[in-house]
């Protein structure tokens, strides 16, 4: 096959940024006729490989290994590395999730081949196949091409496509193997856990004031709290203000916090970047406060303020109070 | 434990980022640079596995132009016993598979126990060096470690997943981890420790070549799909516009 979709196991259903991944591969493949295939693999993959093949691709090749039944970075990419070489795809797509991020540059490592990545859009106009990429925060974005014989690795950022959108069909099923050894796998790996929320749930809140980097220092905290409370809005953060240890990561909002989808998210110095928009874009309004105009949270935001925080925060908690 | 650290120098979240007329880059020129953010971390993590062992060697490791000197003697006041530049004119490749190769083959042959770097750039992001680094050269390897626990040969590193979720992972040495923000506060130079920094080895080598098997088309500013209510005026007009809009538009108050 042409192209080749790596699908993910989560939970006993396909990742859904692997169902994104799909629709990216139906986009290439119609678009350069090109043949799709989706790889599923673990201890027993058959309930994936049945969802996989309720899509449009040309087949499902499905690895049952007992060396993959729970995941490991040198296990999967070797696997992966092998099934590459037996089909020779000139394509080989992923989700941009954190298990890819784990182990896919390993197999580009194995394979020499390059691996583009987190990209948010394909283009295939005359003929020639370009990517696009985030950079710099989101603040600007690139085209990338490979160059080279494939295959070339390449993964989309979640959301990049809409998993609505996956055509769906029958695919045949195959059964695929790989030769794994137990003496490949040099991690040992104990099970996934979650930390206290402690108390803090910012998925059912109807308004969120979320406080970002731009907020300058821990003492200014109290502002944006003193503006929740004014508003009766929970707080949250991005990822910085916790690292800093200026607010518990119960706060934290995005790819690796929580999901909101408030009917106001009112961000105070955010700049946007897609690890924090994943968590929070879904929000009914958003309304950015940063003193930079050319910050990426004002393409996503409904309403936006440039000014500075420390300005306008003590304002806005007053004129409300 | 010898430890190597990996660190870039990146554009600061708050530099301007003019782009170069035939698009194919930044200006450097206009750039304000600093330290990766996730590379600061994992220097920290680095020293910190030192000091508690009371014994063994980081050592800064970076690629790039002169410039690049600037994070390595800060790494140096940091804390770190000497450092390894791999020169380059440019900013070097934009693709890790040649950048990790150039590591590799700059670290062969000192046998290191671990390798540390951030898990991913703030500047192109590829965020693939460390993980392909440990493939090439034969090492376990884990990603976005948000702790480390270090003994009897090997490194317990606790993952970060997806939505919150931890995994605790074991690996034999040597091992290439790559490190997420947070998992520690990183420290500044002491006046001491820049004072002593002079005084630390910089070993400046050649890179190993490569051919690039990515490279970037066109650099440009995102164009906006997103009809966005720009809010007006002095500040005082902005928070009352900001009030009506929430009370008369969003419907909050
Ligand atoms: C694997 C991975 C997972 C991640 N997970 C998350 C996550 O779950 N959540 C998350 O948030 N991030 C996450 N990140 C980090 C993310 O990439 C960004 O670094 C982070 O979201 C940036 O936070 P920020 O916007 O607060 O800071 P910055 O990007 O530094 O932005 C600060 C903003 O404040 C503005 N500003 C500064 N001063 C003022 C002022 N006085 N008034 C007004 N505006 C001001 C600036 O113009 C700037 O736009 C993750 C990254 C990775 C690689």
């Amino acid at each position: 096959m042409d192209i080749l979709i790596i699908l993910e196991d989560n939970n006993g259903n396909i990742h859904r940024m692997g169902l994104e991944s799909i629709v990216a591969a139906q986009q290439l493949g119609s678009e350069l006729g090109l043949s799709t295939g989706a790889l599923v693999m673990g201890a027993n993959a058959d309930a994936l490989a049945e969802e996989a093949s309720q899509y449009n691709v040309d087949e499902v090749i499905k690895v049952n290994d007992p060396l993959l039944a729970s995941y490991s970075a040198d296990g999967y990419s070797e696997a992966v590395k092998q099934i590459i070489e037996q089909e020779n795809p000139t394509y080989v797509l992923f989700g941009h999730t954190y298990q890819v991020r784990d182990y896919a540059p390993r197999v580009s490592a194995k394979l020499m081949k390059p691996f583009l990545v987190d990209n948010v859009a394909l283009s295939t106009e005359g003929g020639k196949v370009v990517f696009t990429k985030q950079m710099f925060n989101a603040k600007l974005f690139s085209d990338v091409i490979p160059s080279g014989e494939g295959p070339y690795l390449v993964s989309f950022q979640s959301a990049a496509f809409s998993a609505d959108n996956a055509a769906s069909g029958s695919a045949s099923v195959r059964e695929g193997s790989v030769n794994l050894d137990a003496s490949m796998i040099k991690t040992e790996s104990e099970e996934p856990f979650q930390e206290e929320a402690g108390g803090v749930d910012l998925t059912s809140a109807d308004l969120i004031v979320s406080v970002g980097r731009g907020i300058g220092k821990e003492e200014n905290i109290p502002l944006a709290q003193e503006l929740a409370k004014a508003l009766g809005a929970e707080l949250a953060s991005s990822r910085p203000v916790v690292d800093a240890g200026w607010l518990p990561s119960a706060h934290q909002v995005g790819s690796s916090g929580q999901s909101v989808s408030p009917k106001m998210y009112l961000a105070l110095g955010i700049s946007g970047a897609i690890q924090h928009v994943v968590g929070m874009k879904g929000s009914k309004n958003i309304v950015a406060i940063n003193k930079d105009p050319e910050a990426p949270i004002f393409e996503i935001a409904d309403y936006g303020v440039v000014g500075d925080v420390l300005e306008i925060v003590p304002k806005l908690t007053e004129a409300l109070q | 434990m010898k430890i190597a650290v990996l660190v870039k120098q990146v554009p600061g979240s708050e530099s301007p980022l003019p782009i170069q007329s035939d698009q194919s880059w930044v200006d450097e020129g206009g750039i304000a640079y600093v330290m990766n953010e996730s590379d600061n971390y994992a220097l920290e993590e680095a020293l910190q596995i030192k000091e508690q062992n009371g014994e063994g060697e980081v050592v800064v490791v970076s690629l790039g132009p002169d410039r690049i000197q600037k994070v390595i003697r800060e790494g140096l006041a940091k804390g770190a016993d000497r450092a390894i530049h791999i020169k380059t004119d440019t900013a070097g490749s934009v693709d890790p598979l040649v950048t990790a190769s150039q590591f590799a083959d700059a670290l062969k042959d000192e046998n290191f126990d671990l390798i540390f770097s951030g898990l991913q750039s703030d500047d192109v992001g590829m965020g693939q060096t460390g993980v392909i680094m440990g493939e090439l050269m034969g090492m376990a390897t884990a990603s976005l470690a948000m702790a480390t626990e270090v003994g009897d040969g090997k490194i317990k590193v606790k993952r970060e997943l997806e939505a919150g979720w931890f995994q605790w992972v074991s690996l034999s040495l040597p091992a290439s981890i790559t490190i997420q923000s947070g998992l520690n506060t990183p420290r500044y130079p002491s006046l001491k420790g820049i004072m002593g920094a002079k005084k630390k080895e910089i070993t400046v080598i050649e890179p190993s070549g490569g051919d690039a098997k990515q490279s970037l088309d066109k650099v440009y500013v995102p164009q906006s799909e997103k009809q966005t209510v720009m809010i007006e005026g002095s500040v005082d007009q902005q928070v009352e516009k900001l009030v009506d809009t929430m009370r008369n538009d969003i419907k909050v108050l």
